[in-house]
């Protein structure tokens, strides 16, 4: 166990008061018997980057909901700039002159960059003043802070990252001094990342308090001067983020120590079990997804697949599991077609031996609202081992998550639950239990580790590894680029339904971004 | 966070929270007969007194009790696959067809025992035929549920108009019905079962269809809970996506659960025409299949709730009869007023209380911490 300060106090005696943006003091908040934040104390300084960790649930996104307005604590004191102020809605967030940049964007799609930054912020009823005045505004802060966008262009055209910049431009328009962003790097490449690091950078140069929240060990060491962590509702450390380390924070955070390296062998590849052969895949509204991809999966072998989330990942793991109709190629199964243009059934390919952990847990691996043991069978509900005629035998459902509740350490130990009970991991535990445990040839996962506490994915990553050991075939999407590079024995990365690459998974960070933002791939597709 | 209102205990979700409903759609209730110059408490005891007072007043309400088990069985059904199923009106109205051919054809040559199983036959059959239209215009051509079963409520009405009379009612006869039953056509009262509590179920019609629907709410538990196909039902309900992925065909569930629930539905037309009139007439529903909605509604579409939910809307049928016979001034639509606030708050502002219920729950149980801890994040 890790000592765990006394953080506010003590913080606040050798801070001088005139230095600090924000001061909570014993926020408290429970919905209903959920405690989700204890008397917590937090000072951030100005003109610094104070970065939030935390796993998920630890209640990060509670406090800052608290601070922008959307919730009000039940107890303790919030103080901006030495005064103890009330925050009933964003709105008077804004006055005092917070921003918050959201994990989704808030954006209307079809109006333009100005628009969209002077929405709700008209100085007029009239729009034609308002909008002259907020172009002439937004060209200054754009000067001021580098923050190039040009101005009329829709929101629709633009990508993820300017995007991102248009929902900051909104925060400084509306004259914010303290910046809240919530987990900012999901949506964006590794470049697009750095590029936000240095826009940081500069609006802390120029004054500006910026307050982090991740819960990406890597990010909180690369840009915060300061790092809080929370851990179940409860501020337990807060430190310089030069006199802490990756290993330290990841102890706070879990409560015990983790092991963040996956260790893994070599990959010894044997038959091709899987064969992909010029898919292509259109979503509902008839725009291309997946592009005539090709590729082959070998017993033995883990296949990453690298790509910024949006890139025609979700599509075609949905067509290979039989999910999503494709529009043209082939797929092969052990040697023998799957009608991927067709009928491909679901239950009909799981029962030749492909096993699919969906990257949506809530909405397609799990029924929330089933009991753990009901979503244990979810999809072999077929299987005789379970049924009685056309009863359901409950006694063999019962023991069957029993086993596999001890097997993956699922917690609470309790197969008769309901599953949104259980915490991201747990969940995802219950899906890699039903689908590792049947012993497939392919195993095809999407996002192992999506909202998932830092010690289950330690757990997970290791199954994971081991079901290449047994000689299965192993394809895995994953928006985390550190995560298919510790596990994938090759690497192709996706843009704009293309495979525009495959890599060694000693390919530096770097290489595989350029390729993510679809850089390198052009050039290549080109020659 | 998903659901910021923590899980209640089981008693208070199913027993506490339904109790505060009620109690507060009969005090709204009890206003509107305020308004109206009348003494509420007099209304109330009318209504108990006349739902409960004697062994005749309960074997009305049990036999109104009876036709609501089985529409809101049918609404319920349909609602764990995530169909709203509004056609159960027109389902039971057709399925009186299959009552009413088979003790046409048999009622004269044999007894009721051997009649009352074709009735249940026929009835199911054609109310499940009924559902199974929109069932498949859903399923296969996207039509959406609501909108064709309430079109569909429209068609059959229109049909039985036809049939009462043009086709199935005696030559000569002025009256829009079939002829009456004999013998074999009517089914015998439950009196034996009031009986052995004492009571005597005078003319009330409560008869062994009663006994039915109770089996009817067993099997339909049995097959939500406890069968392969219920537990597919309940995937697409909960989760259209989830069934995908499990492969599980939403165009057979779509089709098979809506001619489950259209037998149900149908089933209904045993209890007025085999157990009351003894022939099948005009209008015999009575608007019984939308309160199917609000009892499965009330009873959570759960075959425990909607029993005892049946029975309170047979209460106020009956009790409110008993009222608008006792005091002149309040008319039989003022029933139907007191029975659109029980659906109201009992099903339509169903979660109004559950914030504050929960944060009392939280109060409670901060003070006993140690519990609370461990649910914690």
């Amino acid at each position: 166990m890790v000592n765990t300060d006394e953080t506010g106090p003590t913080w606040g005696t050798w801070v001088n008061m005139s230095d600090i943006a924000i001061e909570l003091r014993g926020i408290d908040k429970s919905f209903g018997l959920v405690h989700a934040n204890r008397n917590i104390n937090l000072t951030v300084r100005k003109g610094t980057i104070h970065g939030i960790i935390g796993e998920n649930g630890a209640g990060k996104s509670t406090l800052m909901s608290i601070l922008y307005g959307f919730y009000q604590a039940d107890s303790g004191d919030i103080v901006v700039d030495g005064n103890v102020v009330t925050i009933k809605d964003p709105n008077a967030a804004i006055a005092h002159g917070i921003g918050m940049v959201h994990q989704h964007f808030m954006l209307v799609e079809n109006f333009t960059v100005l628009e969209n930054v002077m929405l709700g912020a008209e100085d007029s009823q009239i729009l034609n003043t308002s909008i002259s005045k907020a172009r002439v505004e937004l060209k200054r802060l754009e000067k001021e802070y580098a923050l190039e966008v040009n101005p009329d262009a829709l929101i629709e055209e633009l990508p993820v990252g300017l995007q991102q910049r248009v929902e900051i431009l909104k925060a400084l328009y509306r004259k914010a001094d303290i910046l809240i962003l919530d987990e900012p790097t999901g949506v964006l490449t590794p470049a697009e990342a750095d590029h936000l690091f240095r826009i940081l950078g500069q609006l802390k140069d120029q004054g500006k308090t910026i307050i982090f929240i991740t819960h990406k060990l890597r990010e909180i060491m690369a840009i915060t001067d300061e790092v809080s962590v929370m851990r179940r509702g409860e501020m337990v450390a807060t430190r310089k983020t030069n006199e802490t380390s990756v290993e330290e924070l990841a102890e706070l955070m879990v409560g015990r120590r983790v092991l963040l390296r996956v260790d893994k062998g070599e990959a010894n590849p044997g038959d091709v079990k899987l064969s992909v052969e010029n898919l292509t895949v259109r979503d509902g509204r008839g725009v291309t997804m997946v592009d005539n991809v090709s590729f082959n999966l070998r017993a033995g072998e883990i296949l990453g697949i690298a790509g910024v989330a949006g890139n025609g990942q979700s599509e075609l793991l949905e067509a290979i599991s039989g999910i999503r109709k494709a529009v043209s190629g082939s797929v092969l199964l052990n040697g023998k077609p799957i009608d991927v243009t067709g009928h491909a059934d679901p239950r009909d390919l799981r029962d030749r031996g492909l096993a699919h952990v969906p990257e949506d847990r809530h909405h397609v691996g799990l029924v929330l609202k089933f009991e753990e043991a009901e979503n244990g069978i979810l999809g072999y509900h077929h299987d005789k081992r379970y049924l009685n005629g056309v009863f359901l035998n409950t006694k063999a459902i019962q023991a069957d998550a029993e086993e596999k509740i001890k097997k993956y350490d699922i917690r609470p130990p309790n197969p008769r639950l309901k599953t949104a009970n259980f915490s991201g991991g747990n969940q995802q535990k219950i899906v890699l239990a039903r689908e590792m445990e049947r012993g497939p040839d392919v195993l095809i996962i999407g996002q192992p580790t999506r909202g998932v506490d830092v010690g289950a994915i330690e757990f997970i990553h290791k199954r994971i590894i081991e079901m290449r050991d047994q000689g299965k075939a192993v394809l895995l999407v994953s928006v985390e680029l550190d995560e298919i590079r510790a596990l994938s024995d090759r690497i192709i990365v996706m843009f704009a339904g293309r495979v525009v690459g495959e890599r060694d998974p000693d390919a530096t960070e770097g290489e595989l971004g350029l390729l993510m933002a679809g850089v390198e791939g052009r050039k290549e597709a080109a020659e | 966070m998903s659901n910021p209102y923590a899980k209640l205990p089981a008693w208070a979700e199913y027993g506490l929270i339904p109790l505060i409903n009620l109690v507060v759609a009969f005090l709204v209730a009890g206003l509107v007969v305020l308004l109206v110059g009348e003494n509420p408490l007099k209304a109330a005891y009318h209504m108990i007194n006349g739902a409960f007072g004697r062994g005749e007043y309960i074997g009305f309400t049990l036999y109104y009790a009876t036709t609501f088990i089985f529409t809101g069985l049918s609404v319920a059904v349909a609602f764990h696959a995530g169909l709203f199923n509004i056609g159960s009106e027109g389902q039971a109205y057709i399925g009186g067809i299959g009552v009413a051919l088979a003790c046409l054809w048999l009622d004269k040559t044999m007894p009721w025992f051997i009649v009352f199983p074709v009735a249940i036959i026929g009835s199911a059959a054609f109310g499940a035929l009924w559902a199974f239209l929109p069932g498949w215009l859903q399923a296969k051509r996207g039509s959406h549920i609501v909108i064709t079963t309430i079109m569909f409520n429209f068609i059959a009405s229109s049909i039985m108009v036809y049939l009462l009379t043009k086709v199935m009612k005696p030559l000569g006869s002025m009256a829009t019905q079939t002829r009456t039953f004999e013998a074999g056509g009517q089914l015998p009262k439950l009196d034996w079962l009031l009986g052995i509590f004492g009571l005597n179920v005078g003319n009330a019609p409560f008869n062994v269809s009663f006994l039915l629907a109770l089996f009817a709410a067993f099997a339909v538990w049995v097959l939500i809970w406890r069968t392969r196909f219920g537990f597919e039902m309940r995937t697409m309900g909960h989760s259209p996506s989830a069934a995908r992925y499990a492969g599980i065909s939403e165009t057979r569930i779509t089709i098979i659960v809506m001619m489950i629930s259209g037998g149900l539905a149908g089933l209904m037309a045993l209890n007025p025409i085999m157990g009351e009139q003894f022939r099948m007439q005009l209008d015999f529903v009575q608007g019984a299949g939308f309160v199917g909605i609000a009892v499965a509604l009330m009873g959570r579409s759960h075959p425990a709730g909607i029993i005892p939910a049946a029975i309170l809307f047979g209460m106020l049928y009956q009790g409110g009869a008993e009222i608008a016979f006792e005091m002149p001034s309040i008319s039989r639509d003022m029933i139907v007023i007191i029975q659109g606030l029980v659906i109201l708050f009992a099903g339509a502002l169903e979660n109004m209380f559950r914030p504050a219920i929960g944060r009392a729950f939280a109060a409670i149980g901060s003070r006993s911490s140690a519990a609370a801890q461990t649910r914690g994040a």
